[in-house]
C-alpha cells in the first residue's frame, strides 16, 4: 500500500503528535500544529491518535492510492474530493484503488490534517514521524512532500466504517480569534503603557507566520522599562541574556512585532518573552490565516488551567464518541 | 464575450509586480495567455506566481497591489 504525490501544495508534510523530551539539546517539539484534530482524523479511520497523518497548510495536496484506504481529513474547511466526488470533512470516507483525492479551495481555517487507515509509515526519528524540515529530520526523507513521492502506509486496523465527528466537538478558531495569555517572567521589562497596549490593540497574524512562529503586526510598539543592560544581553532594551524559550512564548523584537513560538520553534535566545500562550489555545493557532484580527486576553494560572482541563474534557469526548 | 475569474488558491499578500522597482505583471486592459504571470502571493516567506490559467483579450484587477486576499477570492476577471 502507498500513496503517490501527484500535487505537493504548497508546504505538506508527515506530522503525529510530535517529540517532546528534546528541547533542551535544540530539536523542537515538531508534529501537528493543530495537535487536537491530528487525534482527531487518526481516531476517525481507527488508527492510533498518535499515528502520522498528512498536515497541508491553505493548499491540499493531489494524492493517488495504489490500494483501497479509509481517509479521514479534519481540521481547517477545505473540502476533499475522491475523483472529483465531494467527502463531507470530519467524517471517515473510502478511497479505491487507483482513485485521486484533491481539495477545493480552502473556505475557513488554515491546516487540514489527512489520516490513512494504518498511518503514513516512514521510520521513526527519535521517536516521532513529525517532520523538521529546517533540521531535515523525520517524516519523508526530512522534508515537505514533493511530487513523485510515494508514501508507505501500514497495515489498518479499523473496521473502515464511516463515522463522523459530532459538529460540536469540531474546534475551529471564531472571528475575531481571542488567544489567552499567561504573562510571564519577562513582563515585568514592559512599561505600564505597554502591558496595556498589548492587550488592548486589535493585531493582525503576519503573511510569514509559519511553523516555528507566527508573528503579528498592526498593535501600537511596545515600550520598555529603561535599564543598563546586563552584561550578555544585547543592546536593544527587549534583549535579554539568553534563555530558554517555552513552546507558546511570545518575544517581541524591538517590541514591534509579537511571534508566538509553535511547534517548530527554536527552543532558546535572547530576546525576552512578554508570557505564554495558554496550551488550550495553542491548537487554534495553528488553523489561523494571514491577516486573521487577533486579540490577546490575559488570564491567571488558575484560568489557565481550567481551559486545559476544558479541553481535556473535550478531548476525552471525543475519544469516546469515536470508541 | 465571457468573463473568466482569476482566483487566488492561497490566502496571503497579492503583488502585482515581482519587485517593488519593476512594473506589474500586467496592466488594466492587457491581453493574456494561459501561462502568464499576473501576480504574487506572499505566504510562509515564500511568494506563489499566479497564473492566468486562460487566454483572454483583457484583463482587469480586482486587488490592489499589497491588498490582503483569502483562498478562492477573486483577483482578477478576463475577457474571453
Amino acid at each position: 500500500m502507498a500513496i503517490k504525490v501527484l500535487h505537493h501544495g504548497l508546504a505538506t508534510t508527515v506530522q503525529d503528535l510530535g517529540r517532546p523530551g528534546y528541547f533542551h539539546l535544540g530539536i523542537p517539539l515538531g508534529g501537528a500544529m493543530d495537535r487536537y484534530a491530528m487525534r482527531a482524523a487518526n481516531l476517525l479511520v481507527g488508527n492510533d491518535e498518535g499515528s502520522a497523518g498528512l498536515e497541508a497548510v491553505f493548499l491540499g495536496p493531489k494524492l493517488e492510492f495504489t490500494e483501497d484506504a479509509v481517509v479521514a481529513v479534519t481540521g481547517a474547511d477545505m473540502p476533499a474530493k475522491v475523483d472529483g466526488v465531494e467527502q463531507p470533512g470530519w467524517t471517515a470516507f473510502s478511497v479505491r484503488a487507483g482513485q485521486t483525492l484533491t481539495f477545493d479551495f480552502l473556505k475557513s481555517g488554515a491546516r487540514i490534517y489527512i489520516a490513512v487507515a494504518g498511518g503514513i509509515d516512514v521510520p521513526l526519528a527519535l521517536g516521532s514521524r513529525s517532520t523538521y524540515p529546517i533540521g531535515a529530520l523525520g517524516g519523508y526523507k526530512g522534508r515537505p512532500l514533493a511530487a513523485g513521492d510515494e508514501l508507505p502506509v501500514g497495515a489498518a486496523n479499523g473496521s473502515g466504517e464511516a463515522r463522523s465527528v459530532a459538529e460540536q466537538l469540531r474546534r475551529l478558531p471564531a472571528a475575531p480569534v481571542a488567544l489567552r495569555v499567561l504573562p510571564g517572567l519577562y513582563w515585568d521589562r514592559l512599561s505600564d503603557e505597554a502591558k496595556l497596549s498589548f492587550f488592548a490593540d486589535e493585531w493582525k497574524v503576519a503573511p510569514e507566520a509559519d511553523r516555528m512562529g507566527y508573528r503579528f503586526r498592526g498593535g501600537r510598539k511596545l515600550s520598555f522599562v529603561e535599564r543598563e543592560q546586563p552584561f550578555g544581553a544585547g543592546s536593544d532594551p527587549s534583549n535579554i541574556v539568553d534563555s530558554c524559550y517555552p513552546y507558546g512564548s511570545i518575544q517581541v523584537p524591538g517590541g514591534t512585532e509579537p511571534i508566538i513560538l509553535h511547534r517548530d520553534a527554536v527552543s532558546g535566545g535572547g530576546y525576552f518573552m512578554l508570557g505564554t500562550v495558554i496550551s488550550a489555545d495553542m491548537d487554534l493557532i495553528g488553523q489561523m490565516q494571514p491577516h486573521t484580527p487577533t486579540r490577546f486576553v490575559e488570564v491567571t494560572m488558575d484560568e489557565a488551567l481550567a481551559a486545559r482541563a476544558e479541553e481535556n474534557t473535550r478531548l476525552e469526548a471525543l475519544r469516546t464518541s469515536l470508541r | 464575450m465571457s468573463k473568466h475569474e482569476i482566483r487566488s488558491p492561497l490566502p496571503g499578500t497579492f503583488y502585482r509586480s515581482s519587485a517593488p522597482d519593476v512594473p506589474p505583471f500586467k496592466a488594466d486592459g492587457d491581453a493574456v495567455s494561459s501561462s502568464d504571470a499576473i501576480g504574487l502571493i506572499e505566504v510562509m516567506k515564500t511568494f506563489q506566481e499566479i497564473q492566468a490559467g486562460v487566454a483572454g483579450g483583457s484583463i482587469r484587477f480586482l486587488v490592489d497591489n499589497e491588498e490582503p486576499v483569502m483562498a478562492g477570492q477573486v483577483i482578477a476577471e478576463v475577457e474571453q
